[in-house]
């Protein structure tokens, strides 16, 4: 199974690299940009067929390592 | 007085910490391995600065993970005096040894240069020996130092006095201008609730001498051992 785990900022936390790529939007002439916010993507493989144990090994691993609880939300999707 | 410096990959203030221990006061000091897992003998721990693990995936998230973090936390725990500086700092947040987290400066520019902070408290083994509203030169050099923290934590922060330092102007003004990388409320380190975990981004290991600028730091590594004497 394949995990694939998405770590953004928490509303509120000031975003200063989605602020620099929101700048450069600007100057390329993307004046509909109001906001960008940059976050990561994840990608996790797991020897392991069962989707509620999978669920649970990367819960604790992004609880443990791959989010800040102070500054970070994360969202898993598994994949087959 | 023994001091332990932490080495993690990446470490680079190591030994300035060491020769301001040894060289500038005349105390102890021993490196310590990130794979050790004891620090049996030791009286006081710093974690210097630098950049372990490359700052993969967050400043300081995966130098937590060392087998010598298990002894740090055993050894704050059971109320050893522990220090951060710098990155240092950064991994003892990472580690939930102290409150909040250190993001990337809001000029998303590394940040290297003089700056002033005020001692906000005299309570505490690093500021043991420093007035209270006393200012202090001490460099910055980092890319991630903008701390935050939530509100909760930032009123238990004041409320329990512990904000070590705010940065400054030389006159012991805090403002934007003289704000650095964007911390709230000009914060520069703080101290753990039960006042043996501390950190601090400036680097008071670079300031320990006449001749490389000034003598400040000095007083931070002093408090530390006089507080040490009390105890």
């Amino acid at each position: 199974m394949k995990a694939s785990v998405t770590v953004t900022l928490k509303p509120g936390i000031l975003d200063t690299q989605g602020q620099a790529v929101r700048h450069a939007l600007l100057s390329m002439n993307g004046r509909q940009i109001t906001d960008v916010r940059v976050g990561k993507l994840i990608e996790i493989e797991l020897d392991e067929d069962d989707e509620v144990a999978a669920m649970k090994i990367v819960t604790k691993m992004c609880d443990k390592l791959l989010a800040n609880p102070v500054t970070e939300d994360y969202d898993i999707k598994l994949l087959k | 007085m023994k001091f332990a410096i932490i080495e993690f990959p990446g470490s680079n203030c190591d030994h300035d910490c060491h020769y301001a221990i040894t060289g500038a006061l005349g105390h102890q000091a021993e490196y310590v391995w990130y794979q050790e897992n004891s620090l049996a003998g030791f009286d006081i721990v710093i974690l210097p600065g630098g950049f372990s693990y490359g700052d993969y995936l967050r400043a300081g998230a995966i130098a937590r993970f060392s087998p010598v973090m298990d002894a740090v936390t055993k050894f704050a725990n059971e109320g050893g005096p522990v220090l951060g500086i710098c990155n240092g700092f950064q991994i003892l947040t990472e580690a939930g040894l102290l409150p909040g987290a250190l993001m990337r400066n809001v000029s998303m520019k590394f940040v290297c240069k003089n700056i002033y902070i005020k001692t906000e408290t005299s309570d505490s083994f690093l500021t043991h020996d420093i007035d209270k509203g006393e200012v202090l030169g001490v460099p910055v050099a980092h890319m991630e130092g903008r701390y935050v923290a939530d509100q909760n934590t930032l009123e238990s922060l004041e409320d329990d006095d512990r904000v070590l330092f705010r940065y400054c102007d030389p006159s012991g003004q805090p403002s934007d201008k003289t704000n650095p990388n964007g911390s709230i409320d000009n914060i520069a380190g703080v101290v753990s609730a039960g006042r043996n975990v501390a950190g601090m981004m400036p680097h008071p290991e670079r300031v320990c001498e006449e001749i490389i600028g000034g003598v400040d730091g000095l007083k931070i590594f002093q408090s530390m051992i006089s507080y040490l004497a009390t105890v």
